[in-house]
């Protein structure tokens, strides 16, 4: 893509003034969470017991935890975790759905075993198959990842193989076929490159979910251990002084809403700009 | 027609059998045998073997698979290790406050979702469709438990307007119980709107298009009789699947706001079995949880063959 067809990307996208919004606010806090070490005011693990529950104030400016830490440096060293494992679940869910949808999508007889798996796995509630799983795996980052990812792959699953049934009809897959290119270099080029939109449009969305849905899991006690500051841990561990010390909950719990509102915007414009139906209507 | 619904039958069984399938592999990949996790850590080796024959564990795992299979044909979902209770007994002891929670944040959701995704859609691209797109997309941003301990904070400690959690006192009267809920049911709400909020509004869109609301317009209906009566009549088949399916997710989707209220339901007891690794009611409610998405879908998908003569398949 050469710069002139970036920019007309970017105008477009960000013709609706919410989605410039959005990607304001989520390159903030992607910086703030790469440059934790550098802008943190504090260290994030740093106990100071006679600053226990300090309202928030000229040197804490969200105010210090139950151990005197400080929310607003863990809140930024928290985005690390919370962002970097929506990252992992994002990568992971989309690899995993988009090779299931174009299989299930292309190849008929593999459609029905896999379209009924994806529909199994959708009968049960996205939080309530995560729980299990970390039940089942045990309680890591890593297994949250896991099982964020198993929970999201069906999603992107049936979206790729919705749009895969409408491109493999299309006449340059079939001119595709007839001058005898290969199966493989159909779906991974031919195939893939035309229905990449919705998958991307979708990646935002399932970024969105998954730190919703993992701090959810952290808030439970069946997501990453207590010890690794993210954002759910802070709301789960600062949940039982929230009488006392509202500024534990409130602010990391503001820091969820805002990258999953931001993700969602930015989704949202993608969509708007990337749906040719959508597009027409404008 | 009957073709088609035995077809969509079948479909039910074969999704609710590989919902059963997923469920016991993947627990027999936990780590740890489960007998000596049920006995704890005094156990003997003799007690362990002793429980290991009991519940079929010295079997091979295709033998103990197909019996877990006959077993949830029969409807016998196994004991809970921890309750002392059957697991479909304990899960029924839990059914009410997960059943009122999960209409009651249903009518909420729909009671915000479908006037605002109409709006939505009536004003397409104005300031109004603009709010209330951006309101929804806020509403599916917030987690939850965060709401509900705001919530409490707010309503239950500061103004002392509800109960900060629970279910009421044992023998409370069914309003009492059903006071417990507002709280909870408005965040569970409000979180759900917003999916129904886009639906209505991309239904809506569907319909305003269509010829015959081009007619209607052309004979000099009002425009709130045409949006009311003629639009919103039939975009409201595809609103009402979804406004089922949402209900049906809430079943077993409530857990975080069940757990921040301490309400006694299906989701707390699923959360207190996972961290107590009482596996026969982990899989047990699954398959329950399962089971009722799977009779909604079916059930609507029944409706939609019999009242739209253009559901063929």
């Amino acid at each position: 893509m050469d710069i002139t067809a970036f920019r007309l990307f970017l105008k477009r996208l960000f013709r609706r003034k919410l989605v410039l919004f959005g990607a304001i606010v989520l390159l903030a806090v992607v910086l703030m969470a790469i440059a934790a070490p550098l802008i943190a005011p504090y260290s994030p693990t740093g106990m100071r017991v006679t600053q226990r529950l300090r309202p928030p104030s000229m040197t804490n400016w969200f105010g210090t935890d139950e151990f005197g830490r400080d929310v607003l440096s863990r809140i930024i060293y928290g985005g690390r975790a919370s962002l970097g494992i929506g990252m992992a679940v994002v990568c992971a869910s989309m690899l995993a759905g988009t090779t299931l949808g174009l299989l299930a999508g292309y190849f008929r007889a593999l459609d029905n075993i896999i379209m009924r798996i994806v529909d199994a796995m959708m009968s049960l509630p996205d939080i309530l198959l995560a729980i299990f799983l970390v039940a089942v795996l045990g309680a890591s980052a890593g297994n949250v990842v896991l099982a964020l990812a198993i929970v999201y792959t069906p999603r992107v699953t049936r979206v790729v193989r919705g749009s895969t049934l409408v491109v493999r009809e299309l006449p340059f897959v079939e001119a595709a076929r007839v001058l005898g290119v290969s199966t493989w270099r159909i779906l991974t080029v031919h195939i893939l490159l035309n229905v990449a939109s919705p998958i991307l449009v979708q990646a935002t969305f399932i970024f969105a979910y998954a730190v919703l849905a993992e701090a959810g899991l952290s808030f439970l006690g069946a997501g990453v251990p207590p010890e690794i500051p993210t954002w759910g841990t802070m709301i789960a561990s600062g949940q039982q002084y929230a009488d006392r010390a509202f500024w534990v909950v409130l602010f990391p719990g503001l820091a969820i809403v805002l990258a999953a509102l931001s993700l969602q915007l930015v989704g949202d414009g993608l969509r708007d700009m990337l749906d040719p139906k959508l597009r027409k209507a404008l | 027609m009957f073709a088609a619904i035995a077809r969509r039958l079948a479909g039910m069984l074969a999704v609710m059998f590989i919902v059963a399938t997923m469920v016991f592999f993947l627990t027999r990949l936990a780590p740890g045998d489960p007998a000596s996790l049920m006995l704890g850590d005094q156990a003997t080796a003799a007690d362990i073997a002793e429980l290991r024959k009991t519940y079929g564990l010295d079997q091979p795992v295709v033998v103990q698979y197909l019996l877990w299979l006959k077993e949830i044909a029969s409807g016998n979902l196994g004991q809970s290790i921890f309750l002392q209770r059957p697991v479909l007994q304990a899960i029924g002891e839990r059914a009410e406050p997960t059943f009122f929670l999960a209409l009651f944040s249903i009518l909420i959701a729909s009671l915000i979702g479908i006037p605002c995704g109409i709006v939505s859609a009536v004003w397409r691209g104005q300031k109004a469709d603009q709010a209330v797109s951006g309101l929804a997309m806020l509403a599916a941003s917030i987690p939850s438990f965060w709401l509900g301990l705001l919530f409490i904070q707010f309503f239950a400690v500061r103004l002392g307007w509800f109960p900060v959690a629970g279910y009421g006192d044992p023998g409370a009267g069914l309003a009492q119980r059903l006071y417990h809920l507002i709280l909870p049911a408005t965040v569970l709400g409000i979180v759900n709107s917003a999916l129904i909020t886009r639906f209505t509004r991309a239904s809506m869109l569907d319909v305003l298009s269509e010829d015959y609301v081009r007619t209607a317009r052309a004979k000099g209906l009002p425009e709130n009789r045409i949006v009311l009566r003629h639009a919103l009549g039939n975009a409201l088949v595809p609103i009402i699947t979804v406004v089922g399916l949402t209900a049906a997710l809430l079943v077993g989707g409530a857990i975080i706001t069940e757990t921040v209220f301490g309400l006694p339901g299906i989701g707390n007891l699923v959360v207190s079995a996972v961290l107590r690794r009482d596996y026969p009611v982990i899989q047990g409610a699954l398959i329950v949880i399962a089971g009722i998405y799977v009779v909604i879908n079916f059930t609507i998908d029944v409706i939609y063959t019999l009242v739209d003569p253009r559901v063929k398949t």
